[in-house]
């Protein structure tokens, strides 16, 4: 009986006597109730101990905090950031299609250097990439092993054409650099591999069948739907990487916020605020990032929300 | 059967001859023979597992066969003969060869992340370097014949299965092939989606377009179907006229198979 009823219900124009909205009173909770008010009485406590305590001593910070090394020390964090990041992604996607691809050696030495860079920690690589001078005294580009076969073939000299100091090559900005890209490089790796192995293979099929080469196929079809797999989690590497900016003041990279805020705190022998000083500094900083990473986000799912937008005006259209 | 015979570009379109391919120890393709002249429809059927997939994947050579040879236009797919020896073709080249034959696949593999009307424009643009503008137009048309010029600015996760699938059809047209592979084109589909799809390739075959078409539509291959193949265990059972193997098979296979699906 009850379907023909509910057949004729939903048929039917709405009944005249349709009942009264419900209005029960509501379940309390006061568990949540004691939990707020003991947090905020925290909050409370934690405020007050900020405006009370001497430590803290805000104006001598607000004071230092914007001095001009510091603000070169944001600069010089805001460009190593970029930098590492953009040749980390270059890095992680020829990384990622040397693993992925069909010959043993480039899969191989893909492998061993995302091993080895996710491996170390990131402030080894900054200190050990500081000392890289002891290696080298000179960097000199030529032919290989010229010590060797020159010799043998009876020839004196080397084969050597350009000749530079290591030390005005491996500056410490940019072995600060060299430590952060290729460590994220192997993360980024391992990023672009999850995505390019997110895209369905029937898309590489179709391409193929289209008559698409293999580097076209992956510049139009495989990367750009990866990207939305590829995007977020680069978007959480940028923050992480500007925060860990603050590892190179140990290569050492002395024009660099972190750097900067404790050699203020250490000359002053008042360290703590300078310590809130770079809290606050790399809060601000990685806000902006998070915000710039909400609207690539955004901008990276157009075609789904076209594809919803579209969606919605159909339903308008059929409602009218 | 002579190493040299390389059919020329004559009537013949596809020419497979013994055709086998393996997967490790598993047999799919066990001497495949079958000839699919211009303006041929060559429906082949057959139980799942038969390998009329494989084969249609080793005619543009997305699968690569293990002994044999496979002729399109006369070309030898995936390989190139001399002196009495076989050599690998380049990534390059394979793709030059695939231009030529357009491939429609049960799941329709369109781009999810480009228009419909980009997802025509696509190979005769990026391929072939075909001005935009005129790629554009030739889309148009294409899109127009399959009945979907109002769809060319949606992306194709807003079509039907069928428009999906119609809109493959087109894509593949767009690179203007000598040769249509389709891979059970209306498998994929809700039942009432069926017969568009059907209607779009009995179109292109009254047109006379060389299609080879796996399927399990008895009815498209009975009305459309110049020859039927039916394979089993990786081997042609028998083939000729569709309603004569239809009506009349002459193999106990091919009976077993048809009382299960007609």
């Amino acid at each position: 009986m009850s379907s023909e009823n509910e057949n004729l219900r939903a048929a039917g124009p709405p009944r005249p006597g349709a009942p009264e909205a419900i209005r029960a009173v509501p379940v309390r909770y006061p568990g949540r109730w004691v939990a707020a008010a003991l947090i905020l009485l925290l909050a409370a406590m934690f405020v007050h101990m900020l405006i009370t305590n001497e430590a803290f001593n805000w104006p001598f910070m607000v004071a230092n905090m914007f001095t001009e090394p510091v603000l070169i020390g944001v600069r010089t964090t805001l460009v190593l950031t970029v930098l590492a990041m953009l040749i980390g992604i270059v890095l992680g996607v020829v990384v990622a299609v040397m693993r992925l691809s069909g010959n043993p050696v480039l899969s191989f030495v893909g492998w061993l250097y995302t091993w080895f860079f996710r491996a170390v920690p990131r402030l080894v690589l900054c200190v050990l990439f500081g000392n890289l001078g002891v290696l080298y005294s000179r960097v000199e580009l030529g032919l290989p092993f010229d010590n060797y076969w020159m010799p043998l073939l009876g020839l004196s000299g080397d084969a050597r054409f350009l000749s530079f100091d290591t030390r005005d090559i491996l500056t410490a900005f940019v072995a600060a650099l060299l430590a952060l890209a290729l460590s994220e490089g192997a993360y980024m790796a391992e990023i672009v591999r999850a995505g390019l192995q997110s895209v369905d293979p029937g898309q590489t099929e179709a391409a193929q069948a289209l008559g698409m080469r293999r580097s076209t196929l992956l510049r139009r079809i495989t990367l750009p739907q990866a990207l939305r797999v590829i995007v977020p989690p680069t978007g959480n590497e940028t923050t992480a990487m500007l925060k860990d900016t603050s590892l190179v003041a140990y290569v050492p990279l002395t024009t660099e916020l972190w750097f900067q805020l404790q050699a203020i705190g250490n000359r002053t022998f008042d360290p703590f605020p300078m310590l809130v000083a770079a809290c606050i500094w790399y809060l601000s900083i990685t806000s902006v990032f998070m915000l710039g990473q909400y609207f690539l986000e955004r901008s990276f799912t157009k075609g789904d929300r076209q594809a919803q937008a579209e969606v919605t005006m159909t339903q308008v259209r059929a409602k009218n | 059967m002579t190493e040299e015979s390389t059919p020329a570009a004559d009537e013949r379109v596809v020419v497979a001859e013994s055709v086998h391919k393996s997967y490790g120890r598993l047999e799919v393709l066990r001497g495949i023979d079958l000839e699919v002249r211009r303006g041929e429809v060559c429906c082949v059927v057959g139980p799942s597992g038969s390998g009329k997939s494989t084969f249609l994947r080793c005619i543009n050579h997305l699968e690569k066969i293990n002994a044999g040879r496979l002729w399109v236009n006369g070309h030898l797919m995936g390989y190139r003969q001399k002196g009495g020896k076989l050599h690998e073709l380049r990534e390059s080249e394979v793709a030059a060869q695939r231009r030529d034959i357009g491939m429609v696949f049960q799941r329709f593999n369109l781009f999810p992340h480009m228009s419909v009307l980009a997802n025509v424009m696509e190979a005769p643009v990026q391929v072939k370097r075909v001005a935009r503008s005129s790629a554009r137009e030739t889309a148009m048309e294409l899109l127009d014949r399959v009945g979907l010029a109002d769809k060319a600015g949606s992306y194709p996760g807003r079509l039907s299965g069928g428009q999906q699938q119609r809109v493959a059809i087109a894509r593949a047209l767009a690179m203007n092939p000598s040769l249509m592979l389709f891979d059970e084109p209306t498998s994929a589909l809700d039942p009432e989606l069926v017969g568009e799809v059907l209607d779009v390739m009995q179109g292109l075959a009254a047109d006379g377009m060389t299609m080879v078409v796996v399927t399990h539509e008895m009815g498209f291959a009975r009305e459309v179907g110049d020859t039927l193949v039916f394979m089993d265990g990786g081997v042609v059972v028998e083939s000729g006229v569709p309603r004569e193997v239809l009506g009349n098979p002459r193999h106990e296979r091919t009976r077993a198979f048809l009382s299960k699906v007609l």
